[in-house]
């Protein structure tokens, strides 16, 4: 369990990047930060690996305040994807995926072996352990760094818009991916996007965050769906725009789902 | 060229003493601009101070830096060390631009992820940032080498021994053959360098060679670098 007390981020610059932010990030579940730019959700999701520490405020993991752990000891228990994927382009895939074993003392046969099975668990084939990763595809890179994430056994998984740079064939099937790996694996995962779709599709609890990581709703996507609480989040997820408005035709003796155009989606099973 | 066949044993000789003088300010010069570059690279404000000074280091003209080295250093006027720390300076002079474009020009997301991933400080400039600077630091070097192997020349005007004696005795003597061959041993060694160099870089760098426009990139960067700095020094 991940809690946020009270946590604020003023950058030097001024900046109020977050603001008296509250929230408990349930275990092994999926947690979504989501919110257009400059709404503090990448702030926040480095202040839990002390990539950036609080200006006030504190953050507990399992009931432990984070400023009083070592950041280079506390980063390497938790699990990181970025954007980009972020593998250093100097290590080949196979010791990419090793590292923070490496880091943590584990002999560099072990990892590796341990490091190839992780290809297996993300669906790569373990022909690529042996190439550099800028010969990947884009999509392959991203895998290679959601193994790297999990390389450790970390209880947490922090994810940074990992999905934001891959086309979108690719991102549907790596999100689908993440729902498995979540669900067989029990991380509690962290994910932060600007995109409410990939937010609902993975979200346990979605945080839909405004300027300064002011919470404007957390919840389910259904109860989000249900209840937008203002204008803002009606906004964001589009329900005033009847993106989420279905209604039911009677076709024959079947009830066909369809969307604020008329468009059939799906239809209702009896 | 009956003058080389008669005396091959003298080239010889000169040449290993030409090799020994310069090893030594390559490798030191690389050594003591790494840790410049970083400062130069990771404060910002003493980037510019740092640049213009090595930069005004490489145009003092080399006879006279030669010349003051023992009233500098308290050395024998003939010592070979004169020669050694002038050229270790236009080492220093050339390289630690290059150190401070190398270690900047390494994406700094990759050095976030680096930290994210449980790396410490020093783990990450020796895991991470020097070698992905590694390439450029190479293209440096190898303007350094073919640098200090024809400057070292000149020690033989101040009477330390090197290859630069074939010049100052050939014209002397007027012997072109003399000259030629000197030469012609300057070229060979400057050429073996940098072959050592770009092998040093396949064995350390194999990464680099997957990445073939980045590289060529680098190449590119440097030669017009290299185009600058040919016309000051010598």
């Amino acid at each position: 369990m991940i809690e946020f007390r009270s946590v604020t981020k003023q950058f030097p610059d001024g900046t109020v990047a977050v603001e008296g932010f509250d929230l408990v990030v349930p275990p092994r579940k999926t947690t979504v930060f989501v919110g257009s730019s400059g709404c503090g959700k990448t702030t926040l999701l480095r202040m839990i690996n002390r990539m950036i520490d609080p200006t006030s405020g504190s953050i507990l993991i399992d009931g432990e305040d984070t400023s009083t752990l070592a950041p280079v000891k506390l980063r390497r228990r938790i699990g990181y994807v970025m954007q980009n994927s972020g593998l250093l382009p100097h290590r080949k895939v196979i010791d990419n995926v090793a590292t923070v074993p490496v880091l943590n003392g584990v002999a560099k046969k072990e990892a590796r072996e341990h490091a190839l099975e992780l290809l297996d668990t993300v669906g790569l084939d373990r022909s690529l352990a042996e190439k550099y990763p800028r010969q990947l595809s884009g999509g392959q890179q991203q895998r290679v760094g959601v193994a790297r994430g999990l390389a450790a056994d970390p209880n947490i998984l922090l994810m940074d818009e990992p999905f934001g740079a891959v086309d979108p064939i690719v991102r549907a099937e790596l999100q689908q991916e993440t729902i498995r790996l979540q669900e067989g694996l029990g991380k509690t995962v962290v994910f932060v996007t600007h995109d409410i779709d990939e937010a609902f599709l993975l979200g346990h609890q979605v945080v839909i965050l405004q300027k300064g990581g002011h919470i404007a709703q957390v919840g389910t996507p259904a109860e989000i769906l249900a209840n937008p609480v203002n204008d803002f989040v009606a906004s964001f997820v589009g329900a005033d725009r009847g993106k989420r408005m279905l209604r039911i035709q009677r076709v024959g003796d079947r009830d066909v789902v369809v969307d604020e155009h008329g468009t059939p989606t799906g239809v209702l099973q009896s | 060229m009956n003058w080389v066949g008669n005396n091959l044993d003298l080239v010889w000789e000169l040449m290993l003493a030409h090799i020994s003088l310069c090893i030594p300010p390559i490798i030191i010069g690389f050594l003591i601009s790494i840790p410049i570059g970083w400062v130069a690279n990771r404060y910002r404000i003493s980037r510019g101070t740092i640049l213009v000074v090595l930069g005004l280091l490489y145009t003092i003209p080399s006879l006279p830096l030669f010349i003051f080295m023992p009233l500098i250093l308290g050395t024998p006027q003939l010592s070979s060390v004169n020669v050694v720390v002038a050229l270790t300076i236009y080492a220093v002079a050339l390289m630690v631009r290059t150190a401070t474009d190398g270690l900047g020009s390494v994406d700094k997301d990759i050095l976030q992820a680096a930290s994210a991933m449980g790396y410490s400080g020093w783990q990450r400039f020796w895991r991470v940032e020097l070698p992905l600077a590694g390439p450029v630091l190479l293209s440096g070097l190898r303007v350094v080498s073919a640098s200090t192997v024809s400057l070292a020349t000149i020690g033989s005007v101040i009477g330390v021994t090197s290859l630069g004696y074939l010049f100052v005795n050939g014209l002397q003597r007027s012997i072109p053959a003399e000259v030629i061959t000197g030469i012609i041993a300057v070229l060979i060694i400057a050429i073996v360098f940098d072959l050592v160099l770009v092998l040093i870089g396949r064995l350390v760098l194999p990464w680099s060679r997957a990445d073939r426009v980045k590289r060529s990139r680098t190449r590119e960067v440097e030669r017009a670098r290299t185009a600058v700095l040919t016309g000051a020094g010598q």
